[in-house]
């Protein structure tokens, strides 16, 4: 580790021994860096990509039968994949509906005029990460159970009903906007920093903008980036969530993998590898528009913003 | 929508900003209302079983304690402690490795290595739950590719383990330290190094003095974030262990859904609010740390 300095700082001012003799500084300076860091990636990167390569070559070769891609061609026409995956895309898009129309006018507001409010906002918007997905399911179906047991004669007991709709679950949709709404926090509260919005907002009004202008057109135009890296997170986190949905007893996506892995466990693989490789493409998206965002903006806090959402613990692995 | 004003656009004055402010939250009362109705609810509902108790005879609800103290005891409190005991290990394991990857990344002169190294890192923190588990199955299950190639079984490799669980959980928490200490290492400058090197400090006196009380926040700060992530973690366990392992998560789930016996919800409820704690415990001490990490950062 000694002799780490040198690669790492290009020697803005170059320290006295270097300028006496670079030649021999150097050699030692590189040989030992480059041999360490060398075997840390190789490690890391074997790691990490020995799985992704095993389950490919699991998906596409049965030892004794050779190489077919079958367990890719049957996902389409396999039972209830089309039907669980539609769920899990509506359920997404719901809720990151849901969490938008919620969060973006709360932190807007916050912004523009209760600034005492916004500890509160904060506070409300993280408590979530504090409430592992499992227990929040515990809390959930306690009430859900309220319904039968003490609402059975109101009106109410109806609503409980549609919310556990089996054809759209609603109590879903709530609950991952609860699990979302730390991510999507985070990532609309760097994208709003880098904004001075009440100056936006006076000056838009000051042309004659009308309020609903001001929103659709001046801020949330701002807000593009963080916007779309809230939405690909939630996403993400919706089509990955297992934990909620299959002890509510509904099927959508990730439930569905597991119930086939018994029958059909190349293409529960297949599947996966999928999966991941749309959460890959996805996260590269979002990654893009972060660093475009901070090349915009020169503003701080904006490439922490992504990053921030990004190294978020807990979105997708319940 | 922030506060339809009355006010007529243009009539402007210096007050304008304060006269707004009166119903700027508006705005964020559906936030507040739908955190209260569909987060506190919940969570509320789980404290309440959690420390009382229904007499099935009158239908009275009394307070208990009862609920938590067997959540504490005999095969709740091991898979406490085996969730605690994962997480930490898997954590400690997860810190070390992402730094010195993260140190690999800092010191290294190209541009497109960090980027790289970032982008898939910030992939693979959010690979997680059911697709990474069967990813494990296929490499080093029962009939996976490397378990067939390597002949592990023989050597006693079992993937639906302890061992088992940790190599694949560490999957996901070394990217997401990565991440996390990428930012930390950078704010180490150079020219701390060559003050140090100037004033005869020894390598191993640098870090002992310098490098290690400046990222201590950030790496502490990380441990305690990759900790907080296994100890959620359900999926993966569930898809692949089923109950081999004994974990918190998977025995809220079995208490749940009625796999044990009826009328296990209140202690589901009790380790729920167990776990809770813990995680509070966790954050409590995370933000303080990364609240502080961030002075060196800027």
């Amino acid at each position: 580790m000694a002799a780490l300095t040198p690669t790492a700082a290009p020697a803005p001012g170059g320290t006295p021994r270097r300028a006496r003799d670079p030649k021999a500084v150097r050699v030692r300076a590189r040989r030992r860096p480059r041999v360490w860091r060398g075997a840390v990636l190789a490690l890391a990167g074997l790691y990490f990509l020995v799985p992704l390569l095993s389950s490919f070559v699991f998906t596409v070769h049965t030892p004794g039968q050779g190489v077919s891609f079958a367990a890719y061609t049957g996902i389409l026409s396999a039972e209830g994949f089309t039907r669980s995956l539609l769920l899990s895309l509506g359920l997404a898009a719901a809720t990151i509906l849901l969490a938008l129309l919620l969060a973006v006018p709360a932190l807007v507001g916050v912004r523009l005029g209760a600034p005492r409010l916004r500890p509160l906002v904060e506070i409300v918007c993280m408590l979530p990460l504090v409430v592992p997905p499992i227990a929040l399911v515990t809390g959930v179906t306690t009430v859900l159970r309220w319904g039968p047991d003490h609402l059975s004669r109101t009106p109410l007991y109806q609503t409980f009903l549609a919310v556990q709709n089996e054809s759209f679950p609603v109590v879903l949709v709530l609950a991952y906007t609860v699990l979302a709404l730390p991510f999507v926090y985070r990532s609309l509260d760097a994208g709003l920093r880098a904004v001075d919005v009440p100056t936006l907002v006076e000056a838009a009004r000051n042309c004659g903008a009308s309020r609903l202008y001001v929103i659709l057109r001046v801020i949330l135009p701002n807000l593009r980036s963080s916007l779309a890296g809230a939405s690909f997170l939630t996403l993400a986190l919706v089509l990955g969530e297992y934990t909620i949905a299959s002890l509510l007893g509904f099927r959508p996506f990730a439930v569905w993998i597991v119930s086939v892995s018994g029958a059909q466990a190349r293409m529960s693989v297949a599947v996966s590898l999928l999966s991941l490789l749309i959460t890959w493409a996805l996260l590269l998206l979002l990654s893009r528009a972060g660093t475009r965002a901070a090349s915009a903006t020169p503003a701080p806090p904006a490439p922490s913003g992504t990053s921030a959402s990004l190294t978020s613990p807990a979105s997708g692995k319940e | 929508m922030p506060a339809p004003s009355s006010s007529a656009p243009g009539a402007a004055d210096g007050t304008r900003r304060r006269r707004r402010a009166p119903r700027a939250w508006l705005g964020a009362l559906p936030l507040l209302v739908f955190a209260a109705l569909c987060f506190g609810l919940p969570v509320g509902a789980l404290l309440y079983g959690a420390v009382t108790r229904d007499d099935p005879a009158t239908g009275a609800t009394a307070l208990t304690g009862e609920h938590l103290q067997r959540s504490l005891q005999g095969p709740y409190l091991t898979s406490l402690a085996g969730s605690v005991e994962l997480s930490a290990l898997t954590a400690v394991i997860a810190t070390l490795l992402g730094t010195l990857i993260a140190q690999a990344v800092v010191t290294s002169r190209g541009g497109a290595l960090r980027n790289a190294v970032l982008t898939a890192s910030g992939v693979l923190a959010n690979f997680g739950g059911i697709p990474l588990a069967f990813a494990f199955v296929a490499t080093l299950g029962i009939s996976g590719v490397v378990t067939r190639l390597g002949h592990l079984d023989s050597a006693g490799w079992n993937l639906y383990s302890f061992t088992g669980l940790a190599v694949i959980y560490l999957y996901f928490l070394v990217p997401l330290m990565v991440l996390v200490s990428v930012p930390a290492l950078d704010g180490l400058r150079p020219q701390w190094r060559e003050a140090a090197q100037n004033a005869g400090a020894t390598s191993w006196q640098f870090w002992r003095h310098v490098g290690l009380p400046v990222l201590a926040p950030s790496l502490l700060g990380g441990f305690v974030l990759l900790f907080g992530s296994a100890f959620a973690a359900h999926a993966t366990a569930a898809a692949l262990v089923g109950g081999s392992v004994p974990l918190v998560t998977l025995k809220i789930a079995d208490a749940l859904s009625g796999n044990v016996l009826v009328g296990q919800e209140n202690v589901a409820l009790a380790l729920s609010l167990d776990m809770i704690v813990i995680a509070g415990l966790v954050m409590a001490v995370y933000l303080p740390l990364q609240r502080r990490s961030t002075r060196w950062l800027h």
